[in-house]
């Protein structure tokens, strides 16, 4: 089963208007993830990491339900079939 | 289940020699229009809501109508968008346009300036950006380059953030000096290029930086906004952290005209189109405090370049008044007489069409202002009549 992004709405002008994005490549860990998300849509990994390869400070991304800054960051493993989730962060204003 | 969804905001409808405004907040940038007499105002926006857009232009060069906008989603990063057509339509591309090359080490927080180039050069456009540096297009805005002479000054790495960031946010090119440009930054100072930006020299001689200890240094100087005379080659305004200056020499050297002002802190300054003695100003009570000095809300116009001030009152509030207006917040016509505009913090927009004599609160209740552009619409098609207009158009024919 290939492994699936969920798109928050802020980003689907970006992806076509689709909250669900399924990778066939069977990346290994988030950053090579994002790199095949790019290839489809290459608006979407430019809002989620910086232009020095890093996730935005107010952005959160998860691999089933653990925050990747609380595992290996962007070299986090993914599991078979996993989601990962694009979040918002709660900061605003 | 989140269930608000908001309307997308209807376009404005515009003619050639309509004013038009353009008014960045804390949550989305609004458009405005008026006749060339500016008694009414239509509205639209919010345009990008929930992002800030502290960068916005009207670009009518080269047979365009363009408006550019900066918005800066906390979550999502800063991008340029723009549209042809009064907000019906915006262009966000996928792969934002302004972005630090990846060997900078540098990531873009904010573009807090766009700014079209010479006339005469209708493809090159500007941005200011944090952390500060500077972006030009040559190509009417569709690939942007770092400006690697001032990037690579070996002053940059001595600037400090101020309060807004360490951001570039004064960009200006003077109309009839060709490679002449000059950019401000918090903390930096202004910068000089006469080489359309190949080199950059410091040009804050007679600029105090208060928060240092030696008062006069080279750079270093918390410049809030730098504006030109388009009537005078050379004659510029500076509003400085603590400072109010003009310098007649394209800025190699500053004169204090802090004269008969209630304080010389403050953040935004705007110039007359036409008469390079004129100026406005808002001041604000010092940098601990950055609101209207005794609850007065005041613009304080000079006639005779900063010799004398005196306060613009009729038509704003003079009690309980303790507003702030940032860098961006004010913004001067090419009418006549020349309109005057100003938000402020608090979300009022005030304006003038008489030079600042009277003022007038066009709109109130908008997010935090940040960013205030005046324009006029060029190079509207002129409306075919329709419907009922166009059969009475008809029947008279």
């Amino acid at each position: 089963m290939p492994m699936r992004f969920l798109i928050p709405g802020p980003l689907q002008p970006f992806s076509g208007g689709r909250s669900s994005i399924a990778i066939d490549t069977s990346p290994s860990t988030v950053a090579e993830a994002l790199a095949a998300l790019a290839a489809l849509y290459p608006g979407l990994r430019e809002r989620v990491v910086t232009e020095q390869g890093e996730v935005r400070p107010h952005v959160n991304v998860f691999v089933a339900e653990v925050n990747i800054r609380d595992a290996r960051g962007l070299e986090t493993r993914l599991p078979e079939g996993c989601e990962i989730a694009i979040l918002p962060n709660v900061s605003g204003g | 289940m989140p269930a608000t969804k908001l309307a997308a905001p209807a376009p404005l409808s515009v003619r050639d020699g309509d004013a038009i405004l353009l008014v960045g907040t804390m949550k989305g940038l609004f458009l405005l229009r008026a006749k060339p007499d500016r008694r009414r105002w239509e509205s639209s926006g919010p345009f990008f809501p929930g992002s800030s857009v502290y960068g916005a232009a009207l670009d009518t060069r080269g047979g365009r109508r363009r408006i550019w906008a900066a918005p800066s989603s906390m979550h999502w990063g800063a991008e340029l968008a723009w549209t042809d057509d009064f907000g019906k339509n915006w262009s966000r591309p996928a792969t934002p346009l302004v972005r630090f090359p990846e060997d900078s080490g540098a990531s873009l927080k904010n573009i807090w300036q766009i700014a079209p180039g010479r006339g005469d050069d209708p493809d090159t456009i500007y941005c200011g950006v944090e952390p500060s540096a500077l972006f030009a297009s040559r190509d009417a805005g569709k690939t942007w380059q770092l400006n690697t002479g001032l990037w690579n000054h070996p002053h940059r790495a001595k600037w400090m953030p101020g309060g807004g960031g360490l951001c570039l946010h004064t960009v200006l090119v003077e109309p009839s000096i060709p490679g002449r440009l000059t950019v401000a930054s918090s903390t930096g100072g202004a910068y000089r290029s006469d080489d359309a930006g190949k080199s950059w020299r410091a040009s804050n001689r007679g600029v105090r930086a208060e928060f240092l200890p030696d008062q006069h240094p080279e750079f270093g100087q918390c410049v809030h906004k730098i504006a030109h005379s388009a009537a005078r080659p050379g004659r510029l305004f500076l509003q400085n952290h603590w400072g109010l200056y003009r310098s007649d020499d394209g800025g190699d050297s500053w004169k204090d005209i802090a004269n008969g002002v209630p304080s010389d802190f403050g953040f935004c300054v705007g110039t007359h189109p036409r008469d390079p003695d004129t100026a406005f100003i808002v001041p604000l009570h010092s940098d601990g405090f950055r609101c209207t000095p005794d609850g007065k809300l005041r613009v304080y116009r000079t006639r005779d370049a900063g010799e004398s001030w005196q306060a613009m009152t009729r038509g704003l509030p003079q009690k309980d008044a303790f507003e702030t207006v940032v860098r961006d917040g004010m913004a001067v016509d090419r009418l006549e007489p020349a309109g005057v505009y100003f938000g402020t913090r608090s979300g009022k927009l005030y304006g003038s069409r008489d030079e600042g004599r009277t003022w007038e609160l066009l709109r109130e209740g908008l997010p935090p202002i940040v960013c205030v552009k005046a324009g006029v619409a060029d190079n509207v098609k002129a409306a075919r009549p329709t419907g009922a207009i166009a059969k009475r158009t008809r029947k008279a024919a």
